[in-house]
């Protein structure tokens, strides 16, 4: 029996959280019919992809990579800032694929008036 | 059934990204003693003080390092505006129509009011020490954009024009663009950094052209969420789809 220390368990919840809130949105793009909760569980495998990457770039007892008054003589502690500057790009082209998809779906609940995938008769061949 | 197959393969993908994320521990030390610099990161930890006197690394590399990136990125949110507003497009002789279908309570309105300066003078707090401290452009620009929100949802006939907009977001836009094209003119490089003095560390002018740029990335920013909720929010609700609907 291994020995669960603070170390395994934060990798565990948090390595966990993300893999657990990206297979949700998963599930919610393939079993949901209605186009919202599909736009919905797209933005959810969004966040766990972000927390998966974030979670990457840390490091034990680490800081912020910033260099305030107080932590100019703290780089050894400084967590790893390219997976930050990374995530950020993501939320934003994130941001920009959710707004697209949400207009579309205006659009085709105002074509069809329905915004459930199995009534519109056009994406079934 | 499909709805068992979907489980098995979402287990199947997780079982195998768990075995992945096995040999990646969890707050290990993955790229070295930053003086090594042996990885990009260490590099970035130990030359962004002395290259561009900015507090925040993330800043640098968001805005200086990689600033191509980030214009890209900008340029992204702008098309995805452009994009939303040609298929959701509204001809000029409808009839403008409300927001919301209920009038929003005076508790809400007058909150609104008092809020809504509050939330825009935090989001520029946000962009301009963007160097300093957590933020930058982009989340001083969501939080205008959320103050705006507030506006929108508590006034039915709330109006934004959507000319001064276009104005604010294309001369952000191209004061971020020459700003690097007089980097690749005076230096050598598009965004070269070093025309501008650098001022001291942690004092608000400093990093040369970072808050510069930065603060027309939150001006942009601000404009183009600020459009895309006011198009989302101002499309006319069909009367006759939403009783199908039911």
């Amino acid at each position: 029996m291994c020995s669960f220390d603070y170390q395994t368990i934060m990798s565990i919840s948090i390595y966990g959280s993300s893999v657990v809130l990206m297979l949700l949105g998963l599930y919610a793009v393939l079993v949901k019919k209605n186009l919202i909760k599909i736009v919905i569980g797209l933005s959810i495998v969004d966040s766990g992809l972000h927390l998966l990457f974030v979670a990457v770039g840390y490091l034990h007892n680490g800081t912020a990579p910033i260099f305030s008054p107080e932590a100019v003589d703290k780089v050894n502690q400084m967590v790893d800032p390219v997976p930050q500057a990374l995530v950020l790009t993501a939320i934003v082209i994130g941001f920009a694929t959710t707004a697209v998809a949400l207009s579309l779906v205006i659009r085709l609940y105002k074509h069809h008036k329905t915004a459930r995938i199995d009534q519109i008769k056009s994406l079934k061949w | 059934m499909k709805r068992f197959l979907v489980i098995f393969l979402m287990l199947a993908l997780g079982f195998y990204l768990i075995q992945a994320l096995h040999f990646v521990p969890f707050g290990a030390n993955r790229m070295g003693a930053p003086a090594d610099k042996k990885t990009v990161a260490a590099f970035y930890l130990n030359e962004t003080v002395p290259q561009t006197a900015v507090a925040n690394v993330v800043t640098a590399i968001v805005v200086n390092y990689r600033g191509f990136d980030t214009l890209g990125e900008v340029t992204v949110l702008f098309l995805a505006t452009t994009g939303l507003a040609s298929i959701l497009y509204k001809r000029r002789d409808e009839e403008e129509t409300e927001r919301v279908s209920k009038p929003s309570s005076t508790i809400l309105q007058t909150g609104a009011k008092v809020l809504f300066p509050l939330v825009v003078i935090l989001g520029v707090y946000v962009f301009v020490h963007g160097h300093l401290t957590p933020g930058g452009g982009f989340q001083g620009g969501a939080i205008i954009a959320t103050g705006f929100l507030l506006m929108l949802i508590a006034y039915q006939k709330y109006h934004l024009s959507h000319s001064m907009l276009t104005w604010v977001e294309s001369l952000a836009g191209i004061l971020f663009v020459s700003i690097g094209l007089w980097g690749l003119i005076t230096g050598g490089t598009f965004l070269e950094n070093s025309w501008f003095p650098k001022g001291t560390l942690n004092s608000l002018i400093s990093g040369g052209a970072i808050p510069i740029i930065y603060i027309a990335v939150g001006f942009k920013v601000a404009a183009e969420l600020t459009g895309v909720l006011d198009i989302l929010l101002s499309t006319k609700d069909d009367k006759s789809a939403s009783n199908i609907q039911q």
